[in-house]
């Protein structure tokens, strides 16, 4: 039927949040709605998206989809897809996002409109708005094509809320539906999982944290010992420059920017970053932007909002103390 | 090994804030200097290194096959790549207007066909568009394993690649069998993000990518470069996006420059009240 399929995207077996940006997106076009959970643990993870309004929750739980990887999920999505009549598929613009959607879109002869930030409906023709140029330009797609692949930038959409039941009832009203993975692509035999390495850290991630504090190339050696006392008192997550990145000062995936994450916190704190475009690309949907660097000619003082003229090495502990006075 | 290496002209990356609309309310980006895509330069670069000894760098012990889809003035792209070092270049005339990611994707894949390489390296994205999409379009259409986002990549006899993928936070690592089609990240071009067969693993590259020398850039021009038209490689050249008007991001004013820590703290309290 006509209406948006949206794609779950599951970590050990718990719905990761970007899916709920994805149904954002969904409701936000109107039109109704199915989930699509698929993984091993899958059915279980379905119970978790039942609230939200959807007609219904499909559940593909299977011991083959236990590791992600594109040629094993795709074709699963393109089916239920295609079964179900839906006319866009959608997922968050995630790395899974990003692997799984184009390779779903060429299953399905469909167009794909990759990261968008805004959906139009006029005229009964839907248009899609993303981010290009290392977002200096947004520029308008239409798809023409019958079905619509789409990725869904998370932080443009908002993360959908679950529907309180009449009476205050536990669960959601969308039924769950199980249904069978697909054949494997061939290709699916010449990739295996071999492992996930996952960077240990007890801050909140980049993407849902609401404050961030960044550092940049000059904090050198000293990046964890300058920075991760201002994050401790403001309950940030930690992000860097790719310069700082590349130098080894900081872990690469901290980095914020173009090839790093894309993020848009309440506050942004940019610690000695000069602020070239490709970081700027990354963060500069933030609510409220503060540089601290000594180079008043830095470009990042032409985005910040509150911009401070000092040695990094002094203003930030002065800054801890600072906090902590004003409580 | 015989590797594609997938290449796009875009205008200068490092100066797209630059970029404006036209009267007709597209982007227009006269002015800046047109360039490789810089993930593309990585994708060469990493092509070089799979099939080359790291400590004896003239002799080539593979092939390197560059491919753009652009106007007559990519070659001089091209010919900057064959002086870096790729063996042979391939242009498929087109202009921007006629394209779309999937229309590439088809493409390629008739050119990989026809060259058989073991491998097709591409950016992750190309930064103009950003769409990240033509290396999973064109795995999907060979019917070949696909590697985004890779950091890291491990050759084991040229017969099959363990690739660190950069997933938020995260490094996925999978083994794929060749043939197969890998996206890289900037993080490719680090002194030992590529291992090869032919290279000692204590060899440690210079990070970042290499330059060509004078020598070899005038050695470029008798390189090959052919040329082929898009109706060779795409019978049908309808694209499934179109473009239209675009706009330009309300600029960030600049804002205040406050005189220290204090007065800092104070505005964030209770002028912007996120804290």
């Amino acid at each position: 039927m006509a209406g948006t399929l949206v794609v779950a995207e599951l970590s050990e077996g718990k719905v990761k949040k970007p899916t709920h940006h994805a149904i954002g997106f969904a409701k936000q076009v109107g039109t109704p709605f199915a989930i699509l959970v698929l993984g091993a643990g899958a059915a279980s993870a379905a119970k978790e998206l039942t609230g939200f309004g959807a007609q219904k929750v499909i559940a593909v739980d299977d011991a083959g989809l236990a590791h992600y990887t594109a040629e094993r999920f795709a074709p699963t999505v393109a089916k239920v897809a295609k079964d179900g009549g839906w006319d866009t598929v959608a997922m968050a613009s995630s790395a899974f996002g990003k692997d799984l959607a184009p390779r779903v879109a060429a299953k399905l002869g469909a167009g794909y409109a990759p990261d968008v930030d805004r959906v139009k409906a006029e005229g009964g023709k839907r248009t899609y708005r993303r981010p290009q140029y290392a977002g200096n330009a947004l520029g308008w797609l239409e798809i023409t094509t019958p079905v619509h692949v789409v990725s869904v930038r998370q932080t443009e959409f908002a993360a959908a809320m679950p529907e309180p039941l009449a009476g205050g009832a536990a669960g959601g009203a969308s039924p769950v539906e199980n249904a069978p993975k697909a054949a494997d692509d061939a290709a699916a035999a010449r990739v295996e999982f071999l492992k996930l390495e996952v960077g240990k850290s007890e801050r909140p991630d980049l993407g849902e944290a609401r404050v961030v504090v960044s550092g940049g190339r000059s904090l050198k050696e000293q990046f964890k010992q300058v920075l991760e006392p201002l994050a401790d008192t403001l309950g940030a997550a930690v992000g860097a420059s790719r310069a700082a990145c590349d130098a080894g000062y900081a872990a690469p995936e901290l980095q914020v920017g173009q090839t790093g994450r894309t993020v848009a916190p309440q506050l942004y704190v940019a610690v000695g970053i000069s602020g070239a475009i490709q970081h700027i690309a990354g963060m500069k949907g933030s609510k409220y932007i503060v540089a601290i660097n000594k180079d008043p000619d830095a470009p990042i003082f032409q985005i910040a909002d509150y911009g401070l003229v000092a040695d990094l090495f002094v203003a930030v502990p002065e800054l801890v103390k600072e906090l902590k006075a004003q409580g | 090994m015989k590797i594609l290496v997938a290449v796009k002209r875009v205008a200068d990356p490092d100066n797209l804030n630059k970029i404006k609309l036209s009267a007709q309310g597209k982007i227009d980006a006269t002015g800046l200097e047109p360039k490789a895509s810089p993930y593309d330069d990585y994708a060469l670069e990493t092509a070089l290194r799979l099939t080359e000894n790291g400590a004896n760098t003239k002799a080539r012990l593979g092939e390197v096959v560059v491919v753009t889809f652009g106007p007559k003035e990519s070659e001089q792209m091209l010919r900057a790549m064959l002086g870096t070092g790729a063996d042979r270049a391939i242009r498929v005339d087109a202009t921007d207007d006629a394209l779309d990611g999937d229309l590439v994707a088809r493409g390629l894949k008739t050119v990989v066909e026809k060259e058989k390489p073991d491998l097709v390296l591409l950016g992750y994205q190309q930064a103009e568009n950003e769409s990240n999409e033509v290396a999973q379009l064109l795995a999907e259409y060979l019917g070949w394993p696909q590697a985004t986002f890779a950091g890291s990549i491990r050759s084991e006899d040229d017969k099959a690649l363990v690739v660190g993928r950069e997933v938020e936070g995260a490094t996925a690592q999978v083994r794929v069998t060749l043939p197969a089609v890998v996206s890289v990240l900037d993080k490719i071009v680090h002194p030992k993000s590529v291992q090869s067969k032919h290279t000692a693993p204590t060899h440690t590259y210079a990070d970042g990518v290499r330059f060509a020398a004078l020598m070899a850039i005038m050695a470029a021009k008798k390189k090959p470069l052919a040329e082929m038209k898009l109706a060779d490689v795409a019978a049908d050249a309808t694209l499934k996006v179109k473009y239209g008007a675009a706009e330009l991001p309300p600029k960030r004013a600049a804002g205040v420059k406050v005189k220290d820590v204090k007065e800092l703290v104070t505005k964030l309290k209770t002028e912007a009240k996120v804290i």
